[in-house]
């Protein structure tokens, strides 16, 4: 149990101050040649100062599909926001002009993405590149730019960084160069910063290590974190509340005791067991059955139900809970624990 | 998975829309994946207009060399009469008479004979010295890979048309059709060679050739059933191309006077030979023009359509 | 850096060599006796051309003619024509009309092409992009030979616009076989850039320029064009070399008097000494860009220079 998530009160998937990003309703469709994907179908959550917040899901589930939507980069088209609010600062970026969307992206919300290298253009030197953010932002000069991306380089624990400054991505390491996109996004003090699976690419023991640097950064400026990941370890030890996400919609969500725990959910039930704990060796992993759901064609009823162990279809379910006709709402289950399942309470063993 | 289990999975892919392959038996993943390459780009192919604009254009061509009588309404292209030379096209003759007061309607439609064979010859002489040569090249490596690579570097050095052109001059290959194909393919091969080249060091080291390797498969079973059949479908889309390469290639070294010589019938020869009276009658230089750039544009247009078809990295 | 460029050099020298060697061999080794052929219709007192073969050594064995002439070559000697012109004189006399036909032509590529190429790229299957397919499929598909009897026929017979053979003094009479040069290029090069311009806007790193708030207009230019030019900068540069040989249909239908045009009669006329003068310097010019195009591409791209 980490000491993150005890500081935050139990009980609430909210955190205690006023949000300082709340996504509502969020719904986001992609036309492609062979049809309609829907890749978020509304999905709603808030981060508080300080809070972390992570989104777990398979590839697929929308969780990066919605940081992109937050942060106004989606391709449009092919991508379309079909509804939502996105609220920051008690402004909806969605009614936002595209210049004021702009002037959030940085200074308000900033993003890391999973691939370093790729997402780092290779023709520019990294100090370029990190100074950028003060150049479009604050119209600092070219020099006074490298100097502070210097200072940010140092922070992010880059070693060198004064003789580092000038080289180009290619010749950092994968961990460096995280750091790198770490530092470009922390440059402006944002109050939220997304993390789009900011470890998967990288090497057990340099997970770690960016993973620290992420809480220590978090701690020293009080920023919001968006975890965004499938890695259920990362989740655990970093993150004060969890929304577990299946099919473009959340399933579950809680703080991360809870839900780890003892789930509401069945798929997420599924990912407890299908990973390795320590202390639970010998034991059988159970890989969760079936195939992610395909996006633009996604069940009826329950977007899990085809997978699900604890389904009931025909005369075995009651009214209004057929798995494979009635979509299940996200419901305050127990205090604290929300969950979209007809049958949570069972799962819960409550 | 119990059969139960997958009796439901199959049910439920089928009702998703999904395949995924889990409810059936597994299948080799090679040619899995070179037939699904292949029936995607078909579907691809279908829906691109380009693609059937091109390939009416090549049928047309291709009958045109196969049946010219059929196009020139029974005409004979040597049947000529002085007292017609340079007679504008009318309604009988669609395509006026040149400086002979021969049909030129008929002499133009047989001029895609010569076109076919040798674009076709030229193109077969270069897909076997590019495959030969880029698959010893990429299989081998080392000195034989560098050798080769320079051999290639020193061909590119010479324009195609300037190689050909010095060849043919010399006239020790003669001046017929097969003389004007091996001149072209002998310094058009190096594009094919550099093609399979690529793509036999990219496969050689691949993970299914490591696994044939392991299972003891012998140098020559690895080239011909795992690495060639992923250097088709480029070197395909550079054939299609090349051949409208080819046939320009000709119809302009003819033009040269270095090519087909009369009594032959080309496009090349009668665009020279029109190409004098542009000013009196210009419609000897149109018609063979004309008739050169559709048969061109036919495998150019097939050509592209193929690649964007082939290229995953061209569908959105 | 300066060890790149040092390798590069290094390997430039055997494609020179080697391809002066196929040419000389092509030209002297192949059977046709371009003595006789000097003759025409007159046979040659047979002592006139044993004098002659003395003369353009034709009785040693070929790699001694070889080294021969590449010993006169690193004098600055490519030896003379039949009739006694140095080759060296044909050359300067020619080379500046190609000097400006190349100029043009690489002008209206560059300039027509990336800006086509850029704009369908950056709207893609947009009506402009589709224009920009289309008609680089129809330019690609014309024939050189017949684009530049279309280019004489509508522009300089019937608009009377250009002139349609020769050169006069200035640029002007360069423009018509000018464009006709580019126009394949010019084609290649807007592919080139519509590809590699939607490629690049699909890339991680304009993602992550646009997560950054940069401006459109710098996400565009220069997190966007700025890589996308890559390929395009250096397939001009290495064109210019490709130009600078000589065009021979061009200058041919077009009656410059260039190198392709000098090449060209030499051949006929199995004047070896100047095919093979010619040759080499169009091969120098051709491997010359390519290096330069190598260094350009180290200098573009980082990723290049520290391999």
């Amino acid at each position: 149990m980490s000491t993150a998530s005890m500081s935050v009160p139990s009980g609430s998937a909210r955190g205690a101050s006023a949000p300082v990003l709340e996504v509502q309703d969020l719904r986001v469709q992609f036309r492609t040649g062979s049809g309609l994907v829907n890749a978020v179908n509304g999905v709603s959550y808030t981060v508080s100062e300080g809070e972390t917040v992570a989104i777990l899901g398979e590839s697929g589930s929308g969780k990066s599909v919605s940081a992109q939507a937050i942060m106004g980069i989606l391709d449009m088209p092919p991508a379309e926001i079909t509804s939502g609010r996105i609220m920051f600062e008690g402004r909806d970026l969605l009614t936002a002009s595209a210049e004021e969307q702009r002037k959030v992206r940085g200074p308000g919300i900033s993003m890391i993405f999973q691939d370093a290298l790729s997402s780092l253009n290779p023709v520019y030197s990294v100090g370029f590149q990190i100074g950028e953010m003060f150049r479009a932002h604050r119209g600092t000069s070219r020099k006074d730019a490298k100097k502070l991306a210097i200072e940010l380089m140092d922070r992010v624990r880059i070693p060198a960084a004064a003789q580092r400054v000038d080289d180009y991505p290619h010749q950092f390491s994968g961990g460096m160069r995280q750091r790198v996109m770490i530092a470009m996004a922390i440059a402006l003090d944002p109050r939220i910063l997304i993390a789009d699976e900011p470890t998967t690419a990288l090497d057990v023991t340099v997970q770690a290590q960016v993973m620290d640097l992420l809480k220590d950064l978090q701690r020293d400026t009080g920023m919001g974190l968006v975890l965004i990941t499938h890695d259920l370890g990362v989740v655990n030890e970093v993150a004060d509340n969890v929304a577990v996400m299946y099919a473009g919609r959340i399933v579950e969500r809680g703080t991360v005791d809870d839900v780890f725990g003892n789930p509401a959910h069945p798929y997420t039930e599924g990912l407890m067991a299908s990973i390795p704990m320590l202390e639970a060796k010998g034991g059988r992993l159970q890989p969760i059955g079936g195939q992610p759901p395909n996006l633009s064609s996604i069940p009826s009823g329950c977007p899990f139900h085809p997978r699900c162990p604890k389904r009931r279809l025909g005369a075995d379910a009651p009214p209004g809970r057929h798995c494979a006709e009635d979509v299940p709402p996200l419901r305050l289950v127990v205090p604290g624990r929300e969950a979209a399942c007809h049958y949570s309470e069972e799962v819960l063993g409550v | 998975m119990s059969d139960q289990q997958q009796a439901d999975l199959r049910k439920d892919e089928v009702e998703a829309g999904t395949t995924t392959g889990l409810a059936s038996p597994s299948v080799d993943p090679a040619s899995d994946r070179q037939n699904s390459l292949w029936s995607d780009a078909w579907k691809q192919l279908r829906r691109n207009v380009l693609f059937w604009i091109g390939a009416v254009l090549g049928l047309l061509f291709l009958l045109m060399a196969l049946f010219p009588g059929v196009f020139s309404r029974g005409v004979d292209p040597r049947d000529c009469s002085l007292s017609r030379s340079g007679q504008a096209p009318s309604s009988e003759h669609w395509f006026g008479f040149d400086q002979q007061g021969c049909d030129y309607l008929a002499n133009v439609v047989h001029g895609a004979r010569n076109s076919l064979i040798i674009g076709l010859l030229a193109v077969v002489v270069i897909l076997l010295m590019g495959v030969v040569v880029g698959a010893l090249s990429g299989f081998f490596g080392g000195w034989i890979d560098s050798l080769l690579s320079r051999v290639a570097d020193i061909f590119y050095a010479l324009p195609l048309i300037l190689g050909a052109l010095v060849v043919l001059r010399s006239g020790f290959l003669g001046r017929g059709v097969v003389a004007v194909a091996i001149a072209l393919a002998a310094f058009g091969w190096m594009t094919a060679m550099r093609l399979v080249r690529s793509q036999v060091i990219a496969v050689k080291s691949s993970d299914y050739v490591a696994a044939a390797r392991a299972m003891g498969a012998s140098n020559g079973r690895i080239l011909v059933r795992h690495i060639l059949p992923n250097a088709v479908a480029p070197v395909l889309v550079y054939a299609t191309i090349t051949i409208g390469v080819l046939i320009a290639a000709e119809a302009t070294l003819t033009f040269l006077g270095v090519g087909l010589q009369r009594p032959a019938i080309s496009w090349g020869l009668q665009i020279d030979a029109g190409q004098r009276l542009l000013r009196i009658a210009p419609h000897l230089v149109l018609f063979p023009s004309l008739i050169l750039t559709m048969t061109v544009m036919a495998f150019v247009m097939m050509g592209d359509a193929l690649r964007d078809a082939l290229d995953p990295r061209q569908r959105s | 850096m300066g060890r790149y460029v040092a390798r590069r050099l290094l390997l430039t020298i055997p494609v020179l060599l080697g391809a002066s060697f196929l040419i000389f061999a092509m030209v002297y080794a192949l059977p046709g006796d371009p003595i006789r052929a000097l003759g025409g219709d007159r046979p040659l007192a047979p002592a006139v051309v044993a004098q002659l073969r003395q003369e353009f050594n034709l009785n040693d064995p070929l790699g001694i003619q070889y080294l021969k002439y590449l010993g006169d070559l690193a004098q600055g000697d490519l030896g003379t024509d039949f009739r006694g012109r140095p080759v060296l004189d044909t050359i300067a006399q020619r080379l500046p009309v190609t000097i400006k036909l190349t100029v043009v032509a690489i002008l209206i590529e560059a300039i027509i092409g990336i800006v086509a190429g850029v704009l369908a790229g950056i709207r893609r299957n947009s009506f402009f992009d589709n224009v920009v397919l289309v008609s680089t499929t129809l330019v690609v598909s014309i024939p050189i030979l017949v684009l530049a009897f279309i280019a004489q026929f509508v522009f300089g017979l019937k608009l009377g616009l250009f002139p349609i053979s020769g050169v006069q003094e200035g640029w002007y009479s360069f423009l018509l076989p000018g464009l006709v040069l580019a126009s394949g290029s010019l084609a290649y090069v807007a592919r080139l850039t519509r590809t590699s311009v939607a490629e690049n806007m699909r890339a991680d790193y304009v993602r992550t320029a646009r997560a950054k708030g940069l401006p459109n207009r710098t996400v565009v230019v220069r997190h966007t064009l700025r890589n996308s030019l890559i390929p395009v900068v250096t397939f001009v540069g290495a064109d210019i070399g490709t130009l600078l040989g000589g065009a021979i249909v061009t200058e041919s239908v077009f009656n410059l008097p260039g190198i392709g045009r000098a090449i060209f009669d030499a051949v006929r006329a199995q004047e070896g000494a100047v095919v093979v003068g010619i040759v080499t310097l169009m091969v120098f010019f051709f491997i010359f860009f390519n290096l330069v195009v190598d260094v350009l591409y180290a200098v573009l791209d980082p990723r290049i220079r520290y391999e």
